[in-house]
């Protein structure tokens, strides 16, 4: 850094008056931060992160996994990685150890890092500005940050919005969570624009009217369609091995958590399918959420 | 050869794999055991103070330099002890002769084992202040407090 | 007349706390008990959806509990019991607007007017789950056949423990024939993990989900095959030792067939 130096004879020393900028470094590009939230427990939040992280990786972008449902942590054994955690957010958080150490590399794909929940700790230990801090730390390191987040819209899920810059909503074709999603939506910031999966599809059910389609998911909550999951028993024995489906190249659900994942990096190889619409539903939907729209 | 075998792709089709349902069994129940020790200090603490003081007995430690983790492996939890040790302790608890052991084909594990295990040492306070004169052997058996050894 | 308090709950999320609720309710209903269903899951409110009341809320938990209307204001009478009502939560509110103390107090106000209160425990173990737990005497614990359920359900389990809450388990959403082919944990499996007594096992059924939808409950429909389970579940609540059935039970079956296969071998 090049200083002015001012020479006045006789006069007193003044200070530098202009300090001309350090030459600008090129600044490191900032990896993506994304929250993958619901509102509603149980619709495929981990899941989602699991395989997405995987396809991401699979794809060669270094990806790096976090696990916010502290106390009730689980995107370590759908990874499969329960046995490696030896550190875990809030201890990295408190000074207790360092990011390098607590950052879970898979040993399927080096590309992709887990950064585990506490399971001893409660959800309002965690300071959503030292949680930031932290996504930004780890925004210069990777080219994506998913962040899990737990049910629900309280602390949890504040802690799990407040580092990140986009969220993809995970919804059911179930009334109960289409009802959560769009509350959820309306409490993100309002310059985001979420995007959907619709996650455990039924087609036959759907043609059948027995289920929500995705159009009619997505007429309440109007945004983005980013994918489409269909649902199948092969999910549970992927959890019960910690084995993501996206890893799987027979697995119809590992191929649409890739394709989502090519979509997400802009690299799309087509667009999201839904499937054929229902009728009676709909109305039903409309009055229910006539009032309570996304605010 | 087999481990060949079952590593090859091609030929994995033809080595069924466990069922999910039982590798999910014995993951959580690995699982369910760590989250219980996290979530238990205050056992831990006092698993940790016993054994130093069991291990002190025998010989001098550093206490404050001791350290006790719990190290999670691919299928197994272990206590990792480690004590620094300064002596080794005159008063500590005398053993009688070694007992006869699996080199003469007895079962080291199993009923029997644990039976003699179970036939139990009461520890004597017959010198105040000092340590137990009876403790489980390493390999298991309990010397009696009477005389040589009580394997059967 | 002091009612039974007894809390829903599970730990993880989307296990079928709210659709148990619903139906056990309205199968102990059906038995002529004097019900009241109270949704605790503030800000994420389902029961009132799954029961099919959610045009006729007028007031809610916390509006009862902040003393702005009377609780016989709050409670919809649900018109196809004799006497069932539910109590909804708040849906803009968090759940941080009461207190433990408060949800004690409004369970036992409840408690003087039916037989049983069926508390719906938000997901989670945090400030929503402890004012759940707080209100009730006893607990079902939910959990589907999942490694992450169970692990959850776990924490829950060590957490009535630590209150003393008795509790007794139900094993929802199993599939018969994966728990055969091995590929799905049974409910014994469960039980065994969670060192819990198991008062249900609910097969998994898509049928729930058109319920959901029409706001019916199953076991108001008795050619539901549900129907009978939540029935059987009820009976049980209230005493009745009725057995698992082959479908609710098949890995007890499972377990039987080994051990006859290797008593076979060895003989």
């Amino acid at each position: 850094m090049s200083e002015l130096e001012v020479s006045v004879p006789n006069f007193e020393p003044i200070e530098p008056a202009v300090v001309p900028p350090a030459i600008p470094v090129p600044a490191v590009k900032l990896g993506r931060a994304i929250v993958i939230t619901s509102g509603k427990g149980g619709v495929g939040k981990t899941t989602t992160t699991a395989n997405l992280g995987a396809a991401l990786a699979a794809m060669g972008k270094r990806v790096v996994l976090i696990d916010a449902d502290v106390g009730l942590r689980n995107l370590d054994i759908v990874l499969g990685l329960e046995n490696r955690v030896r550190f875990h957010l809030l201890d990295v958080i408190e000074g207790k150890a360092e990011l390098d150490d607590a950052l879970i590399r898979d040993k399927r794909n080096e590309n992709l890092h887990l950064l585990a929940a506490a399971q001893a700790r409660e959800k309002e230990d965690v300071d959503g500005a030292e949680m930031k801090g932290l996504v930004e730390r780890l925004r210069e390191k990777f080219e994506y940050v998913l962040i899990d987040s737990p049910a629900g819209i309280e602390t949890g899920f504040r802690n799990a919005i407040v580092g990140a810059q986009h969220a993809i909503i995970v919804c059911t074709p179930e009334v109960s969570a289409v009802r959560d999603a769009d509350r959820v939506v309306g409490l993100l910031p309002s310059d985001w624009s979420p995007e959907l999966i619709v996650n455990r599809l039924r087609p036959a059910l759907v043609r059948k009217g027995k289920m929500l389609s995705v159009e009619d998911v997505n007429a309440i909550l109007r945004l983005p369609l980013l994918g489409v999951i269909p649902d199948e028993p092969g999910v549970i024995v992927a959890t019960n091995r910690g084995e993501p489906l996206a890893l799987d190249a027979s697995s119809p659900i590992g191929a649409a958590y890739r394709s989502i994942a090519a979509r997400l990096a802009g690299e799309p190889d087509e667009a999201p399918t839904a499937t054929p619409r229902t009728g009676g539903l709909l109305s039903k939907l409309g009055a229910l959420f006539g009032g309570a729209g996304n605010s | 050869m087999f481990d060949f075998l079952k590593k090859n792709e091609f030929l994995k089709g033809f080595f069924p794999r466990e069922r999910s349902g039982a590798t999910a069994r014995e993951r959580l129940r690995l699982v369910l055991l760590s989250d219980h020790l996290a979530l238990a200090p205050d056992v831990v603490d006092a698993l940790k103070a016993e054994l130093l003081e069991v291990i002190s007995r025998y010989v001098d430690i550093d206490p404050n330099a001791a350290d006790v983790t719990f190290e999670q492996r691919e299928s197994e939890i272990a206590m990792l002890a480690s004590v620094p040790i300064t002596g080794v302790r005159r008063d500590r608890p005398s053993l009688p002769p070694r007992p006869r052991n699996a080199a003469n084909g007895r079962s080291t594990t199993g009923p029997a084992r644990r039976r003699r295990r179970k036939r139990g040492a009461q520890p004597s306070a017959e010198t105040p202040g000092a340590a137990p004169i009876v403790a489980p052997m390493l390999n298991g058996t309990i010397p009696a407090a009477e005389g040589p050894s009580q394997a059967p | 007349m002091s009612a039974r308090r007894i809390v829903i709950t599970s730990g993880k999320g989307g296990v079928g706390k709210t659709t148990t609720t619903a139906n056990l309710g309205a199968a102990l209903a059906l038995r002529g008990q004097k019900v009241v269903l109270v949704d605790t899951d503030i800000g994420l409110r389902n029961l009132d959806l799954v029961m099919g009341v959610e045009k006729r809320i007028v007031f809610d938990l916390v509006e009862v509990v902040e003393g702005r209307c009377q609780l016989r204001q709050a409670l919809i009478r649900d018109k196809r019991f004799d006497s069932l009502r539910i109590l909804a939560a708040a849906q803009t509110r968090e759940k941080t607007a009461v207190s433990e103390e408060q949800m004690d107090k409004l369970i036992g106000d409840i408690a003087n007017t039916a037989d049983y209160v069926l508390i719906d425990c938000p997901a989670g173990i945090e400030h929503g789950f402890r004012n759940a737990v707080a209100g009730a005497r006893e607990a079902i614990v939910v959990t589907t056949p999942e490694v992450s359920a169970i692990r959850d359900a776990d924490r829950v389990v060590a957490k009535l423990r630590e209150r003393d809450l008795p509790f007794q388990l139900i094993v929802n959403r199993i599939r018969p024939e994966m728990i055969k082919s091995g590929e799905m944990m049974s409910a014994d499996d469960v039980a065994e993990i969670l060192g819990a007594d198991v008062i249900g096992v609910i097969p998994d059924d898509e049928s729930v989900i058109d319920s959901t939808n029409r706001g019916e409950p199953l076991a108001l429909d008795a050619t539901q095959r549900l129907a009978s389970i939540y029935a059987k579940i009820a009976r049980r609540l209230e005493g009745d030792p009725v057995p698992l059935t082959d479908l609710e039970a098949p890995g007890f079956l499972t377990r039987m067939f080994s051990m006859w296969k290797q008593g076979a071998a060895l003989s």
